[in-house]
């Protein structure tokens, strides 16, 4: 197979036209929906606010907060989707495809029904448990017997697992069935009626996590060669992927403490950025992280428009943009390995 | 620089001991192989000695300090290791796989140097790989591929070179291609190259020092043609045979005993060989 490589110079000057397609992914989020209005008068309610406007109330209330969770959402799925890929050498790695995104969110439901946990902040904490408990077991089934990590036992450990939360979820919901209404929210994956309040304690952790990914790619780069490889070289791979895994956690489970679970972007988005520019992850973080905010902006943009005056829920978009994408890379990729 | 020895080393795979109070020195400067049946243990030494696993009792001494304790940052920059049929991502190109051998000497303060850029082309010189370096190591040739491989490990600028069966799955044009490379390396470079051959043939042409491993612990070594006995491969390898004289090398060469097509009482195989290689006219 031949494969563009792409030269440094040209690798940066696509991540500043990736950086544009963002704005303007960002801009469209801003600009169309329910209500329609101009990019002019999104200038208006960004520098010449006037409370007396409509349009402006609902541009920097509910428009703005939508676009940059969506924007800060997506970036973190899709780095989070690249670096499972990476740490597990797996096509099929992503934190919804491993049970990440299901442990939080059974975190998230089963302090909801039994302790009535309500506070934005302690359900940030449990979801980073949930994301972690999952990881640290979809990793050790994963990896349990004398070969080691596999691909095929890790896909399965990751399908055992998600079932496995996902099934307890719809018990509890059975069993208590007011909690839905509180939880909602979280099953159906949304990034629609959340105010920046619920994004800003998540934010933080966030933002180092991404940085940290950031600072890895080359150490990530060694260890895509293997682990006697990366070892051979002088790296600390326990520690490396300890790491790896600290930096998912944070990023899938912050995701899913503000929007619930959103599939796809996380497997998808690593794959069209290193069909784009290669397998080096100096460059795949970046790109990942501004392909993904796009994708799950314009994601939510269409999402307003397919069945109006409903609005899809974006769980549902990135689904039908991620299903055929699956069975594409689980027929190649797995069959290579 | 770079000295190898194991201190009464017992290695295990969950409960059973694979090898058990081993104290082998590997000569520096030389070609070492190891040579022993199938889960004789002599790969899983081989990775002991480049701290891959962990040793269940005992120890490796690199430059006589104990292998584990020394920084495994340190410990690459004298000791590379090649394992068996490695893997690169797909579509990694040939320079940046021989450029990941400069790990070691990289830091965040130190990025990118020039010294770090000879060392990536010498070592592509080295392994006549310059000519591929923009291809991906993914669709290169077998041999090609395990080429670019032992251009990586040379970049890493070490005095020693462990190998775990370079020569698996190549043919044999590849397999000498190899050798002939190693053996360069360590005649030109003087580098020691420790590995683990399965041709027993191949090992005895190649190896200055000789190791057999056998019920956990080193049956015999030394030179090949010193320790190459009928006797040797009976207990090693549980093989009938007999041991001649390489016709070109002057080294042991091992003909096993078996079953086969028996010519020599045709006394036609000189008569046939020499039509056989005649150009038709």
């Amino acid at each position: 197979m031949t494969r563009f490589h792409a030269s440094t110079p040209l690798k940066a000057a696509g991540l500043l036209a990736m950086f544009f397609i963002f704005i303007m992914a960002a801009l469209c989020s801003i600009t169309f929906g329910q209500i329609p209005t101009s990019f002019q008068m999104v200038y208006d309610a960004l520098f010449h606010y006037d409370q007396n406007v409509t349009e402006h109330i609902i541009i920097t209330t509910t428009r703005v907060s939508r676009t940059v969770i969506a924007a800060v959402i997506g970036a973190s799925l899709a780095i989070a989707g690249a670096l499972m890929q990476a740490l597990t050498r797996n096509p099929l790695a992503a934190p919804d495809i491993f049970g990440i995104n299901a442990g939080a969110i059974f975190f998230i439901v089963f302090s909801a029904t039994f302790f009535s946990v309500d506070s934005l902040v302690h359900y940030m904490w449990i979801a980073f448990l949930g994301a972690g408990v999952a990881g640290v077991f979809v990793y050790f089934l994963g990896s349990m017997g004398k070969d080691g990590l596999s691909p095929i036992k890790i896909v399965l450990a990751g399908a055992a697992i998600t079932a496995f939360f996902v099934s307890f979820t719809q018990g509890l919901l059975v069993i208590d069935e007011q909690s839905i209404q509180t939880v909602l929210f979280w099953l159906a994956g949304s990034v629609a009626g959340r105010d920046m309040e619920m994004l800003l304690p998540v934010l933080p952790f966030m933002i180092i996590a991404v940085l940290i990914a950031l600072f890895l790619g080359r150490a990530i780069n060694i260890l895509l060669s293997g682990e006697d490889v990366a070892k051979s070289l002088g790296q600390r791979t326990v520690l490396m992927k300890l790491l790896i895994g600290i930096v998912v956690v944070f990023l899938a489970g912050g995701s899913v403490a503000v929007a619930g679970s959103i599939g796809f972007i996380g497997l998808i988005v690593p794959h069209m950025v290193r069909g784009l520019i290669g397998t080096d992850y100096r460059w795949v973080i970046p790109y990942s992280a501004l392909t993904g905010a796009s994708l799950l902006l314009l994601a939510d943009v269409a999402a307003r428009f397919v069945i109006m005056p409903h609005e899809m829920p974006i769980g549902a978009m990135t689904a039908l943009l991620g299903t055929p994408f699956f069975i594409h890379i689980a027929r190649k990729g797995v069959a290579a390995k | 620089m770079g000295s190898l020895q194991t201190n009464e080393l017992t290695l295990s795979y969950g409960k059973e001991p694979i090898i058990s109070d081993l104290n082998l020195s590997v000569p520096e400067g030389k070609i070492t192989v190891f040579i022993g049946s199938n889960g004789s243990g002599k790969s899983t030494i081989l990775r002991s000695l480049a701290r891959l696993l962990k040793p269940e009792r005992g120890s490796v001494l690199l430059d006589g300090h104990e292998i584990l304790k020394l920084s495994t940052k340190e410990v690459a920059k004298k000791l590379a290791i090649l394992p068996q049929s490695p893997e690169s991502p797909e579509g990694l190109t040939v320079y940046q796989l021989v450029k990941q051998g400069r790990y070691p000497h990289q830091s965040w303060l130190k990025q990118w140097s020039k010294e770090d850029e000879e060392a990536v082309k010498h070592a592509l010189r080295a392994t006549s790989m310059t000519d591929f370096h923009d291809r991906p190591v993914d669709a290169l040739s077998g041999g090609q591929r395990q080429r670019a491989w032992i251009a990586m490990t040379l970049a890493q600028g070490t005095d020693t070179i462990l190998l775990d069966e370079p020569t698996t799955y190549l043919d044999l044009s590849h397999q000498i291609d190899v050798l002939d490379l190693l053996f360069s390396l360590n005649r030109v470079e003087k580098r020691t190259i420790v590995m683990v051959l399965h041709d027993l043939n191949l090992a005895c042409r190649y190896a200055d020092h000789m190791v057999a491993v056998h019920d956990r612990n080193i049956y015999s070594q030394g030179a090949p043609e010193d320790i190459v006995t009928k006797k040797m491969v009976e207990d090693v390898f549980g093989l009938s045979c007999d041991i001649h004289m390489d016709p070109i090398f002057g080294t042991p060469l091992c003909v096993p005993h078996g079953k086969g097509r028996q010519l020599l009482k045709e006394k036609k195989f000189t008569e046939k060989q020499r039509k056989a290689t005649l150009v038709p006219e």
